[in-house]
């Protein structure tokens, strides 16, 4: 045995795990830890959506189970925790119920899937009734059946959707251990009626909708928790105001209109508190105030544009938001009392924060080389808010802008202007599946996304 | 029946042919027979401004009127005028000016009052001698740098400027716009619009103007002056412009 001195080996040691560290180090990209905090650290579960079987002769079932089985193919597609075996790899086979779905043919290739979707669509007297049923494939005899769900609404396309949206959120709460994002809504600005106003559409694109009617200029839309009310500014006589839609009454209701250029209302994530920027003290700072608008105090006292606060959904102890008070705008946080204030970027054109609902990361809109000269490109980034270390999500393709996180964590919906016109995507936190939910040409712009 | 119906499209026909050429021709043109007004001859319009719509005594104004499907046009006080045109006019005292719009399918007016002020003080002005054209001539922009909302000297001076017109006119208040280029995010160029307006606000103030005139007003980039995606543009889009308060 050749002797070696405790020294050698302590040196022999580290420089052994330092090269085991140059070798991982490199796998260890700056999207894992994206991965982990945005509920995406798992390996992704192969699912099978079986077409789902035309269980009645009325002639608008197959319109409707068309519709169907593409919302809960894109449903499970988008949630980003599945590999969703592909059409053309399932077996062709329409099982309508248990006693129907031979299991061998979907665990066995080329379909390999863990777990199955299937089930059965009827039509009858203007009423859409729907059988669904996951199963687990490897679960042998016993208890395969994960789920069996019964729905039923009118027979129309948007309540079809509607139920192809709910079953894939039971499939992925079921599976993925949090609550889909099948059932939410994008609130955002459209300037397609010839005015800025509110609209909303549903998460994937479909059902856009105008909300407000106001005639004049109306910006950053955010929906209230209970999703009941949109806060947003308008420019009114006064001057910019915070305005008030009900969800519930279908219009306006009344908020105090300030006016004194009052502008980017955010919810506390239990409803009680607005944060928003005011000029009433004769320049831009953040204040915050309770849901009705009464008890407003300021918080920041800085020279300079303060605006875009942004709550800590986990804690609603911290705001972040975007200031001027060292020329090109920075985003930092505070305590939500306005101590403890800390710089988050470190120079270019930082903007537009929004904070996950895990707590840990932001996403915001960042040009790193902004200035007369220094072209450069406005993209969304991600921000673990404990170390300070970002990640770049859009590369060269138009700017994008207002990034909002989806309340599973795991998805930004954004702005991108590219070729004179300004329309809404969204991504994977991660970057990935970018999709265009606007199509609308024009501006269409500061999307908000409900918190469920 | 059908000769009945031929000769009706004939007279329509001929009736057509004649507005058409009555509708080439200038003034002068004889009205058409009264015997047969025609179904189809549009109602004419007409419009009268008067620019200014106050002035002193021995001041002038200038009335601008357009008329359309019009073939005789007069005005109270001008006698016979051509279907558009302006003229200047000096009344002694208050004035009406009724433009009347003959044509062949009826007959349209509209009115522009020229009112001249009586007596010494400006005070007593009900309505102010300054229109918003005469006041943007005199009260100009101020222009920032980017991301900026300091004061720079060459706007120091156009404040300084604005300031002598707004003195020697205490009876004006005025809305300060702040405007950004289009670049940037929407709702940070709102809070930085804000600053560029209250900045050319306190300007004014510090020349000596009462806070209380002065109203602020921020666009942000939602408004731009110049579309093109160029300094030169974007320039003129960084400013806080004044207009008159009503």
């Amino acid at each position: 045995m050749i002797a070696i001195s405790p020294r050698k080996t302590v040196v022999l040691r580290i420089s052994l795990i330092l090269a085991i560290l140059a070798f991982t180090l490199p796998a260890l990209q700056a999207q894992d830890w994206v991965h982990i905090s945005t509920n995406m650290g798992m390996s992704k579960i192969r699912i099978a959506a079986a077409d789902f079987k035309a269980a009645s002769t009325d002639p608008l079932t197959g319109g409707l189970k068309s519709a169907f089985d593409q919302t809960l193919y894109n449903d499970l597609r988008y949630a980003g925790i599945f590999d969703v075996v592909s059409k053309s790899m399932i077996p062709t086979a329409t099982p309508g119920s248990p006693q129907e779905i031979n299991m061998a043919q979907w665990s066995a290739d080329p379909a390999n899937a863990a777990y199955v979707a299937f089930g059965a669509l009827s039509v009858s007297g203007g009423h859409l009734s729907v059988q669904g049923y996951l199963y687990n494939t490897a679960a042998g005899q016993q208890n395969p059946q994960v789920l069996g769900k019964q729905y039923g609404g009118q027979a129309t396309v948007d309540a079809t959707r509607t139920i192809a949206h709910r079953f894939a959120d039971e499939i992925i709460q079921q599976l993925g251990g949090i609550p889909g994002i099948a059932e939410t809504k994008i609130y955002f600005v459209s300037n397609r009626s010839g005015n800025k106003e509110i609209w909303v559409m549903d998460y994937d694109g479909m059902n856009e909708r105008q909300l407000t009617h106001l005639g004049t200029i109306s910006l950053s839309p955010h929906v209230s928790p209970d999703n009941s009310r949109v806060a947003f500014s308008s420019l009114g006589r006064n001057g910019w105001s915070i305005r008030m839609y009900s969800l519930d009454l279908g219009r306006m209701v009344s908020f105090p209109e300030w006016g004194d250029t009052t502008l980017s209302p955010a919810w506390s994530s239990d409803g009680t508190k607005l944060a928003f920027s005011s000029a009433r003290g004769g320049d831009p700072d953040i204040y915050v105030c309770d849901a009705s608008g009464g008890g407003a105090h300021r918080i920041t006292a800085f020279r300079g544009p303060d605006v875009s606060p942004v709550w800590n959904p986990r804690t609603n102890t911290q705001i972040a938001w975007v200031s001027g008070r060292t020329k090109l705008p920075q985003i930092y946080i505070m305590d939500s009392d306005g101590s403890n204030i800390s710089r988050m970027t470190d120079g270019g054109y930082a903007t537009s924060p929004s904070w996950s609902p895990t707590g840990q990361l932001l996403t915001f809109a960042w040009n790193r080389s902004y200035g007369p000269g220094a072209p450069g490109g406005e993209d969304i980034y991600v921000m673990d808010i404990a170390s300070k270390r970002w990640t770049q999500l859009t590369h060269d393709a138009g700017a994008n802008d207002f990034p909002s996180w989806s309340p599973d964590s795991r998805h930004i919906v954004f702005q991108r202007e590219m070729n004179g016109h300004t329309e809404i995507w969204s991504m994977l936190a991660d970057g990935t599946d970018q999709m265009q939910l606007t199509h609308g040409g024009g501006s269409n712009t500061m999307p908000n996304w409900s918190w469920k | 029946m059908r000769n009945a119906k031929r000769t009706s499209l004939i007279v329509a026909a001929s009736l057509a042919a004649m507005l058409t050429a009555a509708g080439c021709h200038k003034k002068t043109q004889a009205p058409a027979p009264p015997s047969a007004p025609p179904e189809t001859a549009p109602a004419p319009m007409a419009t009268i401004t008067a620019n200014p719509t106050t002035i002193n005594p021995g001041g002038s104004a200038t009335l601008t009127w357009k008329t359309t499907d019009a073939t005789n046009v007069t005005i109270e006080g001008l006698g016979q005028v051509a279907s558009a045109g302006t003229q200047t006019v000096t009344p002694a005292q208050t004035t009406s000016y009724h433009l009347v719009a003959q044509g062949d399918g009826g007959t349209a007016d509209a009115t522009a009052t020229v009112t001249v002020a009586t007596g010494a003080a400006p005070a007593r002005i009900t309505e102010s001698g300054i229109d918003e054209n005469t006041f943007e001539q005199n009260v100009k922009p101020v222009f920032f740098d980017y991301d900026s909302y300091d004061v720079r000297p060459d706007a120091q001076t156009t404040i300084s400027a604005d300031a002598n017109f707004l003195n020697q006119h205490p009876e004006l208040k005025v809305v300060i716009g702040g405007y950004c280029d289009e670049r940037g995010s929407t709702e940070y160029n709102l809070a930085l619009g804000e600053n560029r307006a209250n900045a050319a606000k306190q300007a004014l103030v510090s020349a000596g103007i009462s806070p209380d005139r002065l109203r602020t007003v921020s666009y942000g980039k939602e408004k731009q002056f110049c579309t093109d995606h160029t300094e030169a543009c974007w320039q003129q889009n960084r400013r806080a412009q004044f207009t008159l308060d009503q």
